[in-house]
């Protein structure tokens, strides 16, 4: 292939293109401010999202897969236990209604565990370094970024589910029992897609990454109250799942399908130790989502000395 | 004035590997500085701790002032990097890639859509802008690459061996753009093992060797300080070690011959250090002819930049390279770039 290239622009006529009167003057005031503010931050966030979207847009796999796949599990599951003697499910009239919860947090998490990987494959690829050498506000806007992204699509396949468990006869909870479901998803999604990308700048490449999300994802799921309630479990498991930040998310959302009158001082656990009241998940939530935040600092920061 | 660059005593180490052991450049304003040696010499380790990608063991680097390991924030906002590979995002188009570079850089959107424009043009993008970046050549990417990287017009432009595998017309495109950038101002690090490239572009080059800086100035500087010229001389097509020992033996009591070296390398031809006068040339050919020696090639040439790595380090660029090849483990090297630190 042969492509007649048109003469450059001379070296005075070039220089004169890249040195306009508007960048010059941007280039002054920037020397000015001291800092970039969250205007900036916001601007490479929505940016950086940006790009996830539009890669999204033109390979609606992962879309489809992800939303298809929750349901499976709806369904698969919900047939596996349907015999299950009423009653030995809590308060829930039937499994499919139990188990609409641990779908819901399940499914959020997973994709949430996941968010690394693509962060992983432009750090390879040498993408990243963009990231990197560029004056970022903060380099969180990377974590906001994926977080966003994934909690839009855990949005669509919370709706999903919601909509499957509902035609299938589990109800759905009020408006602001969903308005509740939703602000759950939201703070698992930022909490675990901070400690994705925190594994992603640790590890030392996607083949470490995906091992670790292989032997955290599904053991996560089976010590949660997702598949089975609390007094269910063995002793053991049931201290093992009172641990587990999934049950904490679970079990809240459980309860307001249940529950139309619910409210914050609802008891919505009770853990071998521990009674745990609707507000307390909330927190438990919150730090939970603090923590990680806050854990993966130290990460981020590395290559900024 | 404040140096572009100011690199003093830097020092980094991965492992067991020192990539730099002691590197101190002073590079000016609006200068283009060439950083030349053969690959695994410590140019990208040096060039990645410029653009706070590394952190140094030790030393100290400053760009336009201001200290790399304390202010990393501001010293990027004066930064540009090219990096060696090419890596964009497949999926989207070249337009779409300069949007998110631009928001990076804190453009405002207005001033974003007039310095994307500005790069189309200059670069001759027109025709890619709007196509996703998975069908270009590597030419186009290259291109695409610079418009990134000078998308916020930097004051100090970094690149990594720009042209590496690069088919020769984007070759010259590159040079062209970074001339024009020398005219606007622009600072210019540059890395390459072309000392060709070095020489056309670079107004001052740094020769750097096994991580450390074995010579630094003006390359016409550099390569009038070795004296003399050169002449290369071929007996036959394949000279037989007796026979190129013979003429070495004769040509070497010329009173105009400083010394006389067999390369092997090449078909035991001789390379010859001559007084910088006009007969010498003349005074080999007729000394060949009078012993009755024959002669298949010979050439006089002006001191090259390789002369000078010759000179101060024993072997040409060439053979470093070959040497190279066999102790790097390119594997580790690409993982300590991922892991930065």
């Amino acid at each position: 292939m042969s492509t007649t290239l048109p003469t450059p622009l001379s070296n005075s006529a070039g220089a004169a293109a890249l040195n306009s009167a508007a960048i010059q003057s941007w280039k002054e005031s920037l020397a000015k401010t001291a800092r970039p503010d969250w205007r900036d931050f916001w601007q490479e966030t929505l940016a950086m999202t940006q790009r996830l979207f539009i890669q999204l847009q033109r390979r609606p796999s992962t879309l489809v897969a992800g939303v298809v796949q929750p349901l499976i599990w709806l369904v698969l599951f919900g047939a596996l236990f349907q015999n299950v003697p009423a009653g030995l499910f809590g308060e829930s009239r039937n499994y499919g209604q139990f188990l609409g919860a641990g779908i819901i947090v399940f499914t959020a998490f997973g994709g949430a565990l996941n968010a690394g990987l693509p962060v992983m494959f432009d750090r390879e690829f040498g993408f990243l370094n963009r990231f990197l050498v560029a004056p970022l506000a903060s380099r969180y806007s990377i974590v906001v970024a994926s977080a966003l992204f994934i909690a839009s699509l855990s949005l669509l396949q919370t709706a999903a589910i919601l909509s499957l468990s509902a035609l299938l006869g589990a109800g759905l909870p009020n408006f602001l029992g969903l308005v509740l479901v939703l602000a759950i998803v939201m703070a698992l999604v930022l909490g675990v897609t901070a400690l994705s990308l925190g594994l992603t700048f640790a590890l030392p490449g996607h083949i470490e990454l995906i091992a670790v999300i292989f032997v955290t994802n599904l053991p996560l799921l089976f010590s949660s109250t997702a598949l089975v309630p609390l007094d269910f479990m063995p002793h053991w498991l049931q201290i093992v799942a009172s641990f587990n930040p999934l049950t904490y998310a679970i079990e809240p959302i459980r309860y307001v399908y249940l529950h139309p009158d619910w409210s914050w001082s609802s008891l919505v656990l009770q853990t071998p130790f521990f009674n745990v009241s609707l507000a307390a998940c909330g927190v438990v939530l919150t730090i939970f989502c603090a923590g990680s935040l806050a854990l993966i600092q130290p990460l981020l920061r590395q290559r900024m000395a | 004035m404040v140096a572009a660059i100011q690199i003093k005593h830097l020092k980094k180490t991965y492992g067991p590997v020192q990539a730099v052991q002691d590197v101190s450049l002073t590079i000016e304003p609006g200068e283009i500085f060439g950083l030349l040696g053969p690959n695994g010499a410590g140019k990208t380790t040096t060039i990645r701790c410029v653009c706070t990608l590394a952190t140094p063991d030790s030393g100290r680097v400053e760009v336009m002032g201001i200290p790399v390991l304390t202010q990393p924030q501001r010293v990027r906002q004066h930064l540009g990097y090219i990096a060696q590979e090419v890596a964009l995002d497949k999926v989207l188009t070249g337009r779409e890639l300069m949007r998110l570079q631009a928001a990076l850089y804190h453009l405002p959107g207005p001033l974003a859509q007039q310095r994307i424009e500005a790069m189309i043009q200059l670069l001759e993008l027109e025709e890619w802008a709007d196509q996703k970046t998975g069908t270009y050549s590597g030419g186009i990417k290259k291109r695409l690459d610079l418009a990134l990287g000078m998308l916020h017009q930097p004051d100090v432009l970094v690149l990594d061996e720009p042209t590496v595998g690069l088919d020769i017309e984007t070759r010259s495109a590159v040079w062209a753009f970074l001339r024009q950038l020398r005219a606007a101002g622009t600072t210019i690090l540059i890395t390459s093992h072309y000392l060709e490239e070095i020489d056309t572009l670079a107004n001052r080059v740094g020769i750097i060797d096994q991580g450390r800086v074995i010579a630094a100035g003006r390359p016409a500087e550099l390569k009038d300080q070795l004296g003399g010229d050169r002449i290369t001389l071929r007996l036959q097509e394949f000279t037989t070690p007796a026979e190129a020992e013979t003429a070495r033996l004769l040509l070497a009591h010329l009173p105009c011959v400083q010394d006389v070296i067999i390369n092997a390398a090449q078909g035991n031809s001789l390379n010859l250090l001559v007084d910088r006068q006009a007969e010498a040339l003349t005074l080999v050919q007729q000394t060949m002819a009078t012993a009755g020696l024959p002669i298949f090639g010979i050439s006089q040439s002006r001191p090259s930049l390789d002369d000078v790595y010759l000179a101060a380090t024993g072997r040409t660029l060439i053979d470093a390279e070959l040497a190279a090849v066999g102790q790097r483990d390119l594997k580790r090297e690409k993982k300590q770039a991922m892991k930065g630190g």
